[in-house]
């Protein structure tokens, strides 16, 4: 049927009427020399199904070295994130619908498992009984919440599915003690997952069963959004009208993918419930959600393999600012302010003058405040590592600090927006004081109150991420009419 | 009532809170031809687009398609009995590639459902085939146009005329039994306008398509049409020819009033 070019052409030139520059963008693509290269035509070259085996190859060989509670926090919640930042992406991503109360379905899974497997309503049944029980009442409470607003779009769903989520957590602080939730306190022992006989104990075994469970959803996923309801998911994204002009049943797909979207945060929330062997309700709340959001949103709405690493990014980003280990905190503070100047400054000769400048402003600094004052370098550096002989003679730490670095702090963050707005030689001048600023804060100010700056340290990655990649790291690019 | 007729309106009104925008309107479109619509912008052009395609509900009167009625039907199932439409302004699904565009409305024909998508089944991948074979062909309608690399290209990267032509193709997609073109030739140079022109001729000789088309070019639908309908204020006010319509004085009043006696 298709219309063959007239045969006298060449088949390799482009054709007349056809943007030679644009019909030569697969040539471009392969063009790409070096690492990246390699690594783009090894992706691509590599069949779907064996890039998931290879990843899940890679995943289960974590356990051989990592700890058990490294492999819990590393690895199991890494793979909890992976899993709700696909069925939030179904949502989200594909189906374009901005379902802010989403994390309560993560919550409604592991109450459901929580309730059928613990002694606080005496009932223990097997997971193979509870694990389906708490993907249905999560599916159907998905489908209710969809029904009730399916007219709904944008910010309107948003704020009727984000008193959804917000109700939830209310019901579930508000019963009595010996209630359906157990109230402000949750429920605690609640039982292994036991299924078929088998009963999960280690770490190492929920961190493989909940591989297992990414497997079977991630591959469900792919087949599902490669067929006429993902496309019909994406349309619906596009332009809900034209969708539905299109014979698209428009309110049905709304509501098939809020049921998958809550099956799947069910299914993982009960088997979190378990691994952690209790619940409450601030396990499942907004902070839960916008950390859910971020995976997605960094990753690359509508891409699968996109919410794998934002998942990986996040979590892995997340723990290790942990607070129980700051100096962590402080190699990646120091690291990516290097990597970035290393990496942005341009051309060579900017970025000699920033480095020499900034150890000399460093080194002067300290100098002249050992001179002027006693105390003014003699203050301890917290926590040790061998980063701590350069940091003492380098960033100037006294010992009775008062206000000052929470002046410094303030000064650093305008600096900062001077930054911005300043260009050439300027900026590489005012880049330096401001470098040197950030370690000062740093030491004195940020590494002391590590569950604070975690925080702020993560908000900053996700902001530069955003900035570097608005599509996040998968995604494609989005546009609106033009 | 004629067994030909595959679109008939009878005495279709429509109001917008008491703006009465199409009043007493009977139409017909019978198989295999070309009935233009024209009238000045406010006519109700549009909104009978919309009344057939079920975006809004008439409230009196009938619509029938081969025979039975539209009116109350929800828009997916008008489209799955076989209307399909373009846009004034254009509503593809920009983010979506060239093809994926052309192989949505394959839903109105296609039956695969949640399990056998998951699991791939034999089926679904056979229908899977079809559905891009199916694609492939609508595009290759617009010869060189829509083709090759462009297959896998977002539907954001092509030229405006390109994207016109994108959403004829997707409403061909449909198969369906009428085909609604708002104004298919807006916003197109002259050598377009001409290409858009010999399309829709092609989409009538060579692919048997029955069309209602919106156009205010009067070389488009000189060119085009069996049957030229004139609307102003919603009430049809010229029916024929496009030699007759086009010289009918209520026409000629329509788009530039009333120039006294001088013409006489």
């Amino acid at each position: 049927m298709a219309d063959k070019p007239p045969t006298t052409e060449q088949p390799d030139q482009p054709r007349i009427g056809v943007d030679s520059w644009v019909a030569s963008s697969d040539e471009r693509i392969e063009g790409i020399r070096g690492a990246r290269g390699v690594a783009l035509g090894a992706f691509e070259h590599t069949p779907p199904p064996f890039r998931l085996a290879a990843f899940v190859a890679l995943a289960a060989t974590l356990p051989l070295f990592l700890s058990s509670g490294n492999l819990f926090r590393y690895g199991f919640f890494t793979l909890v994130y992976i899993m709700l930042g696909l069925g939030l992406n179904v949502v989200v991503g594909f189906a374009g619908l901005l379902d802010l109360g989403y994390v309560a379905f993560y919550g409604i899974g592991a109450y459901t498992y929580a309730i059928l497997s613990s002694d606080l309503h005496g009932i223990h049944w097997p997971a193979e009984v509870t694990i389906p029980i708490a993907i249905i009442v999560s599916a159907v409470l998905g489908l209710t919440l969809g029904l009730s607003s399916r007219r709904l779009l944008g910010d309107y769903l948003a704020i009727v599915t984000l008193f959804f989520g917000q109700a939830f957590v209310t019901f579930a602080n508000n019963a009595n003690p010996k209630g359906l939730t157990g109230g402000a306190n949750g429920i605690g022992n609640i039982d292994n997952i036991s299924i078929f006989g088998y009963t999960l104990t280690t770490t190492k075994q929920y961190y493989y069963f909940i591989l297992g469970g990414f497997v079977v959803v991630f591959a469900a996923l792919w087949s599902l959004v490669r067929s006429r309801i993902g496309r019909s998911w994406m349309a619906l994204r596009e332009d809900p009208l034209a969708a539905q002009l299109m014979s698209i049943p428009v309110n049905r797909l709304k509501l098939l993918a809020f049921m998958f979207g809550a099956g799947i945060a069910g299914l993982t929330g009960a088997i979190v419930a378990p691994a952690l062997t209790g619940v409450a309700p601030g396990n499942f709340d907004t902070s839960i959600l916008i950390t859910i959001y971020a995976v997605v949103i960094l990753g690359g709405a509508g891409s699968l393999m996109g919410v794998v690493i934002g998942a990986i990014v996040i979590n892995v980003s997340y723990e290790l600012l942990t607070p129980a280990t700051p100096d962590r905190a402080r190699w990646l503070f120091y690291g990516i302010l290097i990597l970035a100047m290393l990496w942005k400054v341009r051309p060579w000769p900017k970025l000699i003058t920033l480095v020499v400048t900034t150890v000399a402003l460093g080194y002067g600094i300290h100098a002249i405040a050992t001179a002027t004052s006693d105390t003014a370098t003699s203050g301890a550096v917290n926590t040790g590592g061998f980063l701590t002989g350069a940091i003492h003679s380098y960033v100037v730490i006294p010992k009775n600090p008062g206000r000052l670095p929470d002046y410094g702090y303030v000064l650093l963050i305008a600096m900062i927006l001077v930054l911005t707005t300043v260009k050439g030689w300027w900026r590489v001048a005012l880049l330096a004081p401001t470098l040197y600023l950030a370690a000062f804060v740093w030491e004195n100010l940020l590494i002391q109150q590590p569950s604070v700056t975690r925080l702020i340290l993560f908000g900053a990655l996700l902001v530069a991420l955003m900035n570097i990649r608005p599509q996040g790291l998968l995604g494609t690019a989005r546009v609106e009419i033009v | 009532m004629s067994s030909t007729h595959i679109l008939e309106l009878q005495k279709v009104s429509m109001d917008f809170g008491g703006l009465q925008v199409i009043s007493d309107l009977d139409l017909h479109v019978e198989e295999g031809e070309i009935v233009s619509v024209i009238g000045p912008n406010g006519a109700g052009k549009t909104t009978l687009f919309n009344l057939v395609t079920g975006v809004y509900r008439p409230v009196s009167g009938d619509i029938l398609l081969d025979g039975e009625s539209l009116v109350g039907l929800p828009p997916h199932k008008i489209a799955k009995r076989g209307v399909a439409r373009t846009f004034q302004t254009l509503r593809l699904f920009l983010n979506m590639t060239v093809k994926e565009n052309v192989e949505v409305p394959t839903w109105a024909h296609t039956k695969s459902g949640v399990f056998s998508s998951i699991f791939r089944t034999p089926r679904m991948r056979r229908e899977e085939r079809e559905i891009e074979k199916l694609a492939e062909e609508k595009l290759a309608f617009f010869g060189q146009r829509l083709m090759g690399y462009r297959w896998n290209q977002p539907a954001y990267s092509l030229s405006y005329a390109n994207r016109r032509r994108l959403e004829i193709a997707r409403a061909t997609a449909l198969l369906p039994r009428i085909l609604l073109l708002d104004e298919p030739a807006a916003g197109m140079n002259p050598a377009e306008t001409h290409e858009i022109t010999e399309l829709i001729g092609k989409l009538r000789d060579e692919g048997g398509y029955t069309i209602l088309v919106i156009e205010h070019d009067m070389h488009v639908v000189e060119g085009i049409s069996n049957r030229v309908v004139a609307l102003d204020h919603g009430v049809k006010i010229a029916e024929g020819s496009f030699d007759a319509v086009a010289t009918d004085p209520r026409v000629v009043e329509a788009y530039l009033g009333v120039s006294g006696t001088t013409t006489k």
